[in-house]
């Protein structure tokens, strides 16, 4: 039992864990649900010091989908 | 309620004179290499000891304060609410004015822990815990009393940042005191050696890197008056960069007595790094793409964009000479200081510079700063200075990495120690001249910043309405 446990299974589980990690985030930075919350987020740094945006050109320019 | 402009103020004045005193040392001490007897054999002026004194001025005074300071702007126009604990934050102010005053005094003294990037001993060690510790509470204090409902990419950066710096702080410099300016490393051998370099990469990652994305997540999309190109890519560029960071730390180690395994790791997690530096950078260039027009008319956004030309060089450089035959070429030469310098002056200081120059005219309620002809006149002059910089340091490293591992025929080496100097020398006479010119414009933002300031009495911005989207609707 000692033996199966042995550092080149841990070096396997823990890269599979690695790379379900980096494909989980990248699945949720990208699913459709998230994509009006973080149109709304990339604006803050656009806002005057009144919280509003000015209404510019950059009015009708979003992020890249 | 209104925003607490005050605490950022005073660390956008501090960071234009700490520039200017930090690299004011490193030209001084890049004359003393093309003249040695400019020490004037005074033992406070000999490279030896200005040279901490230039590292820790331009890195921590300067940049410590650039991003401590747009830090506490970021955070809380990002988060529509004024700063957390006030005298909090004006502590962390005058503590960290505090703490760069006992550099520059303890390191000419030649007080030192002898680590590079970490040469200040236990006593000032200790003071920096305590700022830190402080500015990590109000900056995360901030964060919890957010009236937005997301806290935005830069807040993330600029938190990773904080609390990475406080882990790798207190790691790096534990030691056993001895008297009060002399302590030496709980560790030994290569042990120490390799916490050392964990360090002083992470340095790199978290106070050069990490810090200075906070930066231009928020300024260049402010600049370019448009979002930034893709969210959903700063969040993947976010946890894929602070995840591969902290492996990359051995690759300062190569052919040393570090275990063979260990330089490699840290040689390929280098590799690794380049897909999100890259990533990022694609993505702030790619922030200005319907905006190219305005690099015409706008100097501030040239700055940016020319810290992220040469946030993509180093990024790319940096993995390549990780590679432990490449280093073998490289490393002990000059090369390196080319490396640091595209990435220190090219990345760190030309955003800070945009940064400063988009924030300064916002802090009194203006657009632009007092003169946008000084803007551009600054950012010719710096650029110029960057490229005789590096340019001459890249061939003086590679000459100097060619000449010490030339052999004859009978195997002894072609070239004294002594000849590989003299060769380098006049790269040292275009190093002087180019470092002088990043100077020089150094001056010009001073007296750009001061009319700015002083042009009328500082406004208060009232904190702006709470924005509440999405699930928290």
């Amino acid at each position: 039992m000692l033996e199966f446990f042995d550092s080149n299974l841990i070096r396997g589980v823990v890269l599979i864990l690695m790379i379900l990690a980096f494909t989980g985030i990248w699945a949720w930075a990208w699913s459709r649900n998230r994509k009006e919350v973080f149109h709304q987020a990339s604006m803050l740094p656009l806002e005057e010091d009144d919280g509003q945006v000015p209404q510019n050109d950059s009015k009708k320019e979003s992020t890249k989908e | 309620m209104t925003y607490n402009d005050k605490v950022v103020r005073q660390f956008v004045v501090m960071t234009v004179i700490w520039g200017i005193v930090g690299m004011l040392v490193g030209v001084i001490i890049a004359a003393q290499l093309w003249l040695p007897a400019l020490n004037f054999d005074l033992p406070w002026l000999t490279y030896s000891r200005l040279r901490p004194l230039h590292t820790n001025a331009v890195i921590f005074a300067f940049g410590g304060s650039a991003l401590i300071g747009t830090s506490f702007y970021v955070v809380q126009r990002t988060c529509h609410v004024r700063l957390f604990a006030g005298g909090l934050a004006s502590f962390v102010f005058w503590g960290w004015q505090l703490v760069i005053l006992a550099a520059a005094i303890s390191l000419p003294m030649g007080w030192t822990q002898g680590k590079e990037y970490a040469e200040l001993e236990w006593p000032i060690d200790i003071l920096i815990t305590v700022v830190w510790v402080a500015y990590a509470i109000v900056f995360f204090g901030t964060v919890i009393k957010r009236r937005v409902s997301h806290i935005y990419v830069a807040n993330w950066f600029y938190a990773a940042f904080i609390i990475t710096i406080a882990l790798l702080h207190i790691v790096n410099n534990l030691s056993l005191p001895i008297t009060m300016t002399k302590s030496y490393p709980v560790y030994t051998g290569a042990v120490d050696a390799m916490v050392q370099w964990w360090y002083g990469h992470n340095a790199v990652g978290f106070f050069l890197t990490a810090g200075f994305l906070a930066m231009m997540y928020y300024f260049v999309p402010k600049q370019a008056e448009g979002p930034v190109y893709s969210y959903r890519l700063s969040i993947v560029h976010f946890w894929a960069l602070i995840s591969i960071y902290m492996w990359a730390g051995p690759h300062h180690l190569h052919y040393t007595a570090l275990p063979d395994w260990v330089q490699s790791l840290g040689m390929v997690f280098s590799l690794i790094l380049l897909a999100p530096s890259w990533g990022g950078m694609i993505n702030g260039v790619m922030t200005l793409s319907g905006h190219w027009h305005k690099l015409r008319t706008d100097p501030v956004l040239k700055f940016m964009i020319v810290a992220l030309s040469f946030y993509g060089m180093s990024t790319f450089e940096g993995p390549m000479m990780s590679i432990k035959t490449v280093n073998a070429l490289s490393h002990y030469t000059d090369w390196t200081i080319g490396h640091v310098h595209s990435g220190a002056l090219g990345w760190v200081a030309m955003m800070t510079i945009g940064s400063l120059y988009s924030l300064t005219p916002r802090l009194m309620g203006q657009k632009v700063m007092y003169s946008v002809k000084a803007v551009d006149a600054h950012f010719w002059i710096a650029t110029i200075g960057i490229v005789l910089y590096i340019a001459s340091m890249w061939i003086a490293g590679v000459m100097q990495g060619l000449m010490w591992r030339a052999f004859n025929d009978d195997g002894t080496l072609t070239y004294t120690f002594i000849e590989t100097i003299a060769a380098t020398k006049p790269y040292y006479v275009i190093r002087l001249l180019g470092g002088t010119l990043f100077l020089a414009g150094m001056f010009i933002m001073a007296w750009n910043t001061f009319k700015t300031l002083a042009q009328s009495k500082a406004p208060e911005f009232k904190a702006a309405e709470p924005a509440i989207w999405g699930e928290h609707a």
